[in-house]
């Protein structure tokens, strides 16, 4: 705890701390609408796409000016969305190459004007490569108001237009048969996805940017059916994963924030698919355990009335070698055990034979008849 | 003449961007085709993982083993990858973007803990250094040969060679994976032939290109040939040819204005796109906008026609059959007017007759025709 308290007294770390947080809400928010869209990938184009504008803004303002820097890389992440829709829409091309095109040509491009800065801008230009693979600790407390800023942006938008983003998430084309916008919303949502991305570029960089966008997203997806649970669960899973983050890396030597949060934020969503509820890997084979030995046990009390039936005794103890043999497999004593509890049969003794033997009960009776019933011709 | 073209450093340095190129058009014709472009990226960005683990496990970073190791990686990304997305918990783009950033940071982490001396710069690994291949040499008969040459060479002839002898098999299961199948043609076992041939290819192809770059060698000629034609034999020669042009003017641009030689290689093959893309035939922006102008004039030629028709020998002719009454009745713009007008004067259509637009004998038959014989008979 102390070493924690440590840690937080530096100011360095709290902004990093704050920013990284801060990050992981706005991409954990917007990610689930990406995600839900089937535009998950689209954010890695986007963030590929900012480099030539981080360059850009480099090129114009003339130094490392955040603010140019930002409005460049946003300006052609922009131009990368609206490329994307161009080549989808009047090509027979499929959106994977049209996102592979935009994400390789526009860091081409991005590579070229890097390379033009450093050789003529020399030293300045050296921050740029920070882009790339983002560099946390370079995080300015002046930096967050603006992170902030356009957080409170996205969730103001995400809000006022609460109705419209989940009608175009999950069906586009009613929302365009009631007459709504489809495209402009999705302009938007597009548009905030370059935002965050754009914000976010500092501290993870172009390569890690995308995981924090699907991987909160993926996450809180296996937990919930509602739209709200999830946006929520995304933007807290982003904000602990940064936070989380940043500590470990303030806490280690030499450990880059960007990896650790999204390693972070991967080990939540190998989490969340493995125990979420009703989804989650475990939770299924569990319950696909119970349904087959919900079938057995059909079967038993089955063979056990088919035994009745053929000696004309109500109440036949079925020897447990008969009804292995009428299954085709011995039953595990469990299904015994299982049938027992819920008052379908009862051990009997059938001296002078010594294996076990098991009668129908009156609700066993009942329920084979039903199910027979239920199941026959 | 054979040791001057080997010594001679920007014909190798062609020679490696060339290399990559074709190897990188050869694959990703058929990863566009079955829509699997994007695992290309996934697949050059996990290949950084396997180089560094591969390193830790044995410390060589060139020769055969980080090689092997890498295109595991590379593999090994496409497995998880295809598992995750069968799972049916997140959908395949998901899969892709939460598979392959793990990785890298996985790599990015071990490289800043265990390997900060070694010469693995994650700059370079983004961005490659096609620039300094010629300094990496090695002996072949006595003649020193770049070793990514040597690589690219034997990577882009196992390409061609898989690429000849699988043709058939390749078509079919690009085109319809279900028929494939059904005949026995194992299209599952080709579709990760063809992945861990890119992942290969992907990993020799770092060290000059870089992950990213590597992305648009691979996705952006095939992607270009596929607007320009039709026949799958033309799209990967014709992928093959984009990508060898964009080397040889990418490489001479980026001398002139001494910029990233991968980087200018990648950025034209962009150029080549965007060309297509507004100038293919037929299927161009350019093309098609001219289509759809074609086709509106002919459409308003028709309405010209049956207007003129509806109104002949009525009491509105005077009125109606006028080019202004196009413009206020029907509410087109006059320049809509004219074109209509003219094309239809072009096609023998109409005539001028007192002062009004009439129909020509073939007109009326026009009209006739778009009216259906009923129409006519009930005149």
């Amino acid at each position: 705890m102390s070493a924690l308290a440590e840690l937080l007294s530096s100011q360095i770390v709290r902004t990093v701390l704050t920013g990284a947080a801060l990050l992981g809400a706005i991409a954990g928010m917007l990610g689930a609408f990406a995600v839900l869209r089937r535009q998950s990938l689209l954010g890695d184009a986007l963030a590929h796409a900012a480099l030539p504008g981080v360059c850009l803004g480099f090129l114009i303002a003339g130094a490392r000016d955040l603010g140019s820097i930002l409005a460049g890389a946003f300006f052609t992440g922009a131009l990368a969305a609206l490329v994307m829709m161009l080549i989808t829409r009047t090509t027979r091309l499929k959106t994977d190459a049209a996102l592979g095109i935009v994400l390789s040509v526009f860091f081409a491009v991005g590579v070229v004007l890097l390379t033009h800065l450093q050789a003529t801008g020399g030293a300045a230009s050296a921050g740029l490569a920070s882009f790339l693979f983002g560099q946390a600790a370079a995080i300015l407390p002046s930096d967050l108001w603006i992170m902030g800023g356009a957080g409170l942006g996205a969730l103001t938008l995400v809000l006022a237009f609460w109705k419209e983003f989940k009608l175009v998430s999950f069906d586009p084309d009613f929302a365009r048969a009631n007459g709504f916008p489809v495209t402009a919303l999705e302009g938007v949502l597009t548009i905030l996805v370059a935002l965050a991305i754009v914000v976010g570029l500092q501290l993870v960089g172009v390569v890690l940017m995308v995981a924090l966008l699907i991987a909160p997203a993926a996450a809180a997806r296996q937990w919930t059916d509602r739209l709200s649970v999830m946006v929520l669960l995304s933007a807290l899973i982003g904000a602990a994963s940064g936070a989380g983050g940043a500590l470990v890396s303030a806490s280690m030597r030499g450990l880059a924030t960007g990896p650790v949060v999204v390693l972070i934020a991967t080990a939540i969503v190998i989490v969340s698919l493995l125990l979420a509820p009703q989804r989650g890997v475990v939770w299924q084979a569990l319950a696909a355990r119970r349904a087959r030995a919900r079938i057995t046990e059909a079967r038993i009390l089955a063979a056990m009335q088919g035994l009745s039936a053929a000696h004309e005794d109500a109440r036949y103890p079925s020897e447990q070698g008969m009804l292995a043999a009428a299954l085709g497999k011995a039953p595990s004593p469990r299904h015994f055990a299982e049938l027992e509890r819920r008052g379908l049969i009862r051990p009997v003794e059938h001296p002078p034979e010594t294996t076990p033997h098991w009668e129908l009960t009156r609700a066993g009776r009942a329920e084979a008849a039903a199910r027979a019933g239920r199941e026959g011709p | 003449m054979i040791a001057a073209f080997f010594e001679s450093i920007p014909a190798m340095i062609l020679l490696t961007g060339c290399l990559v190129g074709a190897s990188g058009a050869l694959l990703g014709s058929f990863l566009v085709l079955r829509g699997n472009a994007m695992l290309t990226d996934a697949i050059s960005h996990s290949i950084v993982f396997g180089i560094i683990v591969a390193w830790l496990l044995t410390r060589q970073l060139s020769g055969p083993v980080p090689l092997i190791g890498a295109a595991l990686a590379g593999v090994l990304t496409v497995v998880l990858t295809e598992a995750l997305a069968r799972s049916r918990l997140v959908r395949m783009d998901a899969a892709i973007g939460l598979v392959f950033p793990a990785l890298f940071a996985a790599g990015g982490i071990l490289i800043s803990l265990y390997a900060r001396d070694v010469h693995i710069h994650a700059e370079s690994v983004l961005l490659g250094e096609i620039g300094f291949v010629w300094l990496n040499t090695v002996a072949i008969l006595g003649q020193p040969v770049p070793v990514a040459v040597v690589t690219l060479g034997a990577v882009f002839a196992v390409n061609l060679a898989f690429v000849l002898a699988f043709w058939k098999e390749l078509k079919l299961a690009s085109f319809d994976p279900g028929l494939a199948a059904a005949l026995g043609f194992l299209p599952g076992v080709l579709h990760y032939a063809i992945l861990t041939l890119t992942s290969v290819t992907a990993v020799a192809a770092f060290d000059a290109v870089g992950a990213v770059l590597f992305i648009a060698f691979v996705i952006v000629p095939p992607a270009t040939a596929y607007l320009l034609t039709r026949r799958l034999w033309r799209m990967v020669a014709l992928a093959v040819a984009l990508s060898l042009a964009a080397c040889v003017v990418g490489y001479a641009l980026a001398l002139r204005w001494n910029v990233s030689i991968a980087g200018m290689m990648a950025s034209m093959t962009g150029v080549w796109f965007a060309i297509a893309l507004l100038a293919a035939p037929e299927r161009g922006l350019v093309a098609q906008a001219l289509q759809r102008r074609r086709a509106r004039v002919e459409h308003d030629c028709r309405a010209l026609v049956a207007h003129l028709f509806t109104h002949q020998d009525s009491p509105e002719m005077a009125e109606e059959n006028t080019r202004s009454a196009l413009v206020a009745h029907l509410g087109w713009t006059a320049p809509r007017a004219r074109a209509a007008i003219l094309r239809a004067h072009d096609r023998a259509l109409i005539e001028r007759r007192d002062g009004l637009l009439a129909l020509s004998a073939k007109g009326e038959a026009e009209a006739r025709a778009i009216f259906g014989t009923a129409a006519g008979l009930a005149r």
